[in-house]
């Protein structure tokens, strides 16, 4: 365009001004309208999160998981990162939970279970036969479903973990108290009411409650099986807005089946199928590029 | 990725809703194209009645890109699209705006070929108007064409076309100056054919945004702001990596 202008301008005798500023007028308001060096370059995007600069919490390696002849998980090999909010998602019977379960080993109870393969913990593998599966819980914390306050008083519920570990002190333990409830955006509404029995609380709070007991007892990370399908959507935005403060401090995965709700709180999103592992990615991309077929359908609403 | 259809929902009345807006789209875009025909043929042949038809007809264009656009706010409202479903609600959206653009530009057009009308018909211009005008047109055709077909080969070409007509627009303008020195006394009217050419000029602009949004629909990359080559180099990585 430049060139252009610097060729007119020869060509313009300098006795006609008028008709050479009207030119120029055209030229440069032409000119403004088009597309300059200056302007970004198409790559220069903010980059969104990526695998590659995260400290990975936990690896899971090839992982295969029986319930007695069948298979429900194959070959699930994913690294969850550390402090971020890693959500699993899927359809019913997809593994999404059968694979949460095998971060706190609470695949042990079920009898018929079998595991090949390894999940390390910071590098460990946490299915070695010297895991002290008590201390392994203690690190890896997990709030269910459903809310499941015992029958004592919320100051109780939450003080359990540590009475456990044979704390006393009372200071101690008001303290830890109020900061997991503080921690777990609970306190406000409970603290004239410590001594009140945990089940006079609302579902939501209930819920809040049982993650202020998870959080108490100082885990690293915090698995969390669809905490807020059984609540109405104003305490579900506050399990959710927890969850983005509870990262700061804490690894988090979370199992849900609300898709929108994997899309707000979380950072990496899988998503499986029939025991597979499909696709593994940044939230955002998942979300709105996903590169497997079968994860557009599900997250579009389509037939599988 | 197959985004070849916007079906197979659970929901039927989300298929037809994203149906909908395609098709509207697709309304607009054909009056949106009718708009510059007309206004391209009212310049050139001088024609009063039609022009004016035209600058009556972009109330129309307003009206469907207001009413398209409450539909595609419901949606997202509603349905909280995803992936390839939350592209195209926002695909439509942008393209609406610039065949609301489109529309208005042809108005101008017509705006110019009414004052022609009155003062009498300039004395250069028309070659130039009627073969940027031809280029323009088929731009913006293909554009839309590609929008409902998904087509992003054509796409990329109404891109590449776009380079073309400016340059063409520049020699028009060089050429419409040496006219108004040689004889001061036609400059009013040549000017009429100036503004023409340049809302030509915007409408292969507008047509070239739309066909970027076509990229950005079927492969999910933004490609506004890059030269042809980069968008190229961009698309071709993509390409490697899906395989």
């Amino acid at each position: 365009m430049l060139e252009t202008t610097d060729v007119a301008e020869t060509n313009a005798p300098t006795e006609t001004a008028d008709s050479a500023a009207q030119y120029r007028a055209v030229v440069e308001s032409h000119d403004n309208s088009a597309r300059s060096d200056a302007e970004p370059h198409p790559h220069d995007r903010t980059e969104s999160m990526s695998m590659e600069n995260e400290t990975i919490k936990l690896e899971v390696e090839n992982l295969n998981l029986y319930y007695g002849e069948k298979r429900a998980l194959n070959n699930i090999s994913l690294d969850i990162p550390e402090k971020k909010v890693t959500a699993f998602i899927g359809p019913s019977g997809c593994g999404k939970s059968t694979l949460l379960r095998c971060f706190n080993r609470m695949n042990d109870l079920v009898d018929s279970c079998r595991i090949e393969g390894k999940i390390l913990l910071d590098g460990d593998d946490i299915y070695r036969k010297s895991v002290d599966v008590a201390e392994l819980r203690r690190q890896i914390g997990m709030v269910f479903q459903k809310p499941n306050p015992f029958p004592k008083s919320i100051y109780e519920n939450v003080a359990y973990g540590l009475r456990l570990q044979g704390v006393k002190s009372k200071r101690t333990l008001d303290t830890v108290v109020e900061n997991s409830l503080r921690g777990a955006a609970l306190w406000d509404e409970v603290k004239d009411r410590l001594h009140d029995n945990a089940f006079g609380l609302s579902g939501g709070q209930q819920q809040r409650l049982v993650i202020a007991r998870a959080i108490a007892i100082e885990p690293e990370v915090i698995l969390l099986d669809e905490p807020a399908s059984a609540l109405d959507p104003i305490s579900t935005l506050k399990i959710e807005e927890l969850i983005y403060e509870l990262k700061d401090k804490y690894t988090i995965v979370i199992v849900t089946h609300n898709m929108q709700q994997a899309a707000r709180v979380s950072d990496y999103t899988a998503f499986m199928y029939m025991g597979d592992l499909i696709e593994f990615g940044d939230t955002d991309t998942l979300f709105t590029n996903p590169t497997e077929k079968q994860t557009e359908d599900y997250i579009t609403g389509r037939y599988g | 990725m197959d985004i070849t259809s916007h079906t197979h929902h659970i929901s039927q009345q989300y298929n037809i809703e994203l149906d909908d807006i395609k098709t509207h789209l697709a309304e607009m875009g054909g009056m949106a194209e009718r708009q510059v025909n007309d206004a391209i043929t009212a310049m050139i042949e001088v024609d009063l009645e039609k022009a004016e038809q035209v600058v009556h007809g972009d109330r129309k264009v307003n009206s469907m890109e207001v009413s398209i656009d409450e539909e595609c706010v419901r949606i997202l409202a509603k349905r909280q699209p995803a992936a390839g479903d939350l592209r195209l609600v926002i695909a439509v959206t942008k393209a609406i705006t610039d065949l609301e653009r489109i529309g208005d530009e042809a108005s101008k057009i017509a705006r110019q070929a009414i004052a022609l009308s009155r003062d009498g018909a300039a004395p250069r211009g028309y070659v130039e108007m009627r073969h940027i005008g031809n280029h323009v047109s088929r731009m913006l055709h293909e554009a839309l064409d590609a929008f409902a077909r998904l087509d992003l080969d054509v796409a990329l070409k109404v891109v590449q076309t776009d380079r073309t007509v400016d340059m063409e627009y520049s020699t028009a303008m060089r050429e419409m100056i040496t006219y108004m020195i040689e004889d001061p006394r036609s400059i009013t009217r040549v000017l009429n054919i100036m503004w023409s050419l340049r809302a030509l000029e915007r409408i292969g602009d507008h047509a070239r945004n739309i066909a970027q949004y076509v990229v950005y629909l079927v492969m999910g990359e933004d490609v506004r702001h890059g030269s042809i080559e980069e968008i190229e180099e961009q698309l071709g990585q993509d390409q490697e990596d899906g395989e």
